[in-house]
């Protein structure tokens, strides 16, 4: 039994792989965009512009209040029957995903650099320097210790919801899993190997984040 | 002669609160002006609103002959020309001292690298902390700190520096070292708004005291007039406030040390 389970696992290695990078692409993708867009938005908001306050904050409720499923159906279904574009699987999860990712960076990186003490913003400007320059080498710099540890554990949440994209059809390592059950009926093999896959992602992340919590709150 | 400086019908709120009321003050080049009054009464916020940290709401303000109150304003040109010292010196943590210093020449003035490190040299060495160019602000005291922040604003060769009550958070032993990099800045010719707490400084270094409180300025005068003979009573009172602990009677030998 031990031993067919483990030939079956090694049988399947390479479709489960298959599974395993588009999942890990979905989600290093939509890593890298909620990044960037994290970023920006932090920064747009304490800019303290009034509308774009307002519209930013419409923008984090819509995220925090609507469920990723939810906004993953809408784009995927909601789009070809309202505006007639039929968006790919794989396109929509990574879409989804980043727009909601970049709104839970974006609230962390707006608190890190709200964090700072106002004098830095104030003797950043007294010696000339731009809205960009400010940010650049005096603002984000010393948020940065402040936002990462809060940012990984995103990172985190991210590729563990990237598993929701199987039901828009894409085919990553969960929905391989699926296939090789219905196959095989080896549920506890199956899922036993799953659990391990995501956790050896995200364990080391979350230690990771836990870590330079620890280094940079004691420094 | 016509004024590096000049405030004229200024105001300024803060909401419903106007904090700064009918502001008319000329400072000329080469001027030291030492600005006084009671907690609140408005002399950091002048400060903040030649630097553009404030924005005023009526009136004038002209600086070398511009109306800084314009919306056409480059403030980033005048801050370069006027630069501000604060109170929690505010330098920037995760850089050393010499790249706290050369960020404004650099990546604002964008100065010649070797130039600009060669006037932050001779600067640190002009305050005694040559040797602290690698440092970082946190392995520094607080009249350390304050002093390379003095010489952070000045390695943009500004026109007027603006001092906002720069010893107000040092501890007392520490206050001497800075206030007499300040006293040199007097000396050379520079163009001073000082806004402090340190009467016995106002009154060495300032060539006028201007005594402000509640948004308005009430007297403006040479300190000795100012000191020994305060026109407005509530200068009066606020002189005498400063006044109580020197004129405090010496404490009476006690029992205990007759025993002895």
């Amino acid at each position: 039994m031990a031993s067919s389970g483990l030939e079956l696992l090694w049988v399947s290695l390479p479709q489960l792989g298959k599974g395993a990078a588009q999942t890990l692409s979905i989600s290093l993708l939509s890593i890298a965009f909620s990044t960037l867009g994290g970023v920006l938005y932090g920064v747009l908001r304490t800019l303290d512009h009034k509308w774009l306050n307002a519209v930013l904050r419409l923008y984090l409720e819509l995220f925090r209040a609507i469920p990723v499923l939810v906004w993953l159906y809408l784009l995927f279904f909601g789009f070809p029957i309202f505006f007639g574009i039929s968006i790919p699987s794989f396109t929509c999860a990574v879409l989804v995903l980043s727009l909601w990712g970049a709104s839970e960076v974006g609230e962390v990186v707006r608190g890190a650099l709200h964090s700072l003490p106002r004098g830095q913003r104030e003797a950043g400007l007294s010696i000339g320097l731009s809205d960009p320059q400010l940010y650049g080498y005096v603002l984000l710099p010393q948020a940065l210790k402040r936002m990462t540890p809060p940012t990984i554990n995103v990172y985190t949440r991210i590729i563990k919801t990237s598993s929701l994209a199987v039901l828009i059809g894409v085919v990553d390592v969960i929905k391989v899993g699926q296939q090789i059950i219905e196959r095989t009926y080896e549920s506890v093999l199956i899922y036993g190997a799953l659990f391990l896959f995501f956790f050896f992602i995200c364990y080391p992340l979350s230690a990771a984040s836990r870590v330079l919590e620890r280094r940079w709150t004691q420094a | 002669m016509s004024a590096l400086i000049e405030f004229q019908g200024f105001n300024k709120f803060f909401g419903e609160q106007q904090v700064l009321k009918d502001i008319d003050l000329k400072v000329a080049q080469g001027e030291v002006v030492v600005i006084l009054g009671p907690s609140g009464c408005g002399k950091s916020t002048l400060l903040r609103c030649l630097n553009g940290l404030e924005k005023a709401h009526g009136g004038h303000l002209r600086f070398a002959g511009r109306e800084l109150l314009d919306k056409a304003t480059d403030w980033r040109q005048v801050r370069q020309d006027i630069g501000m010292v604060f109170q929690s010196y505010h330098l920037f943590p995760h850089m050393s001292v010499l790249d706290n210093i050369l960020l404004g020449p650099l990546k604002v003035q964008k100065r010649d690298r070797r130039e600009a490190r060669a006037q932050a040299e001779a600067l640190l060495e002009r305050v005694g902390l040559l040797d602290k160019r690698d440092a970082f602000p946190r392995q520094l005291s607080g009249g350390q700190q304050q002093r390379i922040a003095i010489v952070r604003s000045l390695c943009m060769n500004p026109q007027v520096m603006l001092f906002d009550e720069v010893t107000a958070a040092l501890d007392p032993e520490m206050v001497k070292e800075v206030l007499q990099v300040i006293q040199g800045l007097a000396r050379d010719g520079m163009t001073l708004l000082i806004v402090t707490h340190e009467m016995a400084f106002a009154r060495a270094v300032a060539d006028r005291i201007v005594f402000m409180d509640a948004g308005r300025i009430l007297e403006q005068h040479p300190p000795e007039t100012f000191f020994t003979n305060p026109r407005t009573a509530r200068a009066q009172q606020f002189l005498e406030k400063f006044s109580f602990v020197e004129a405090l009677p010496k404490k009476a030998p006690t029992k205990e040390l007759e025993l002895l």
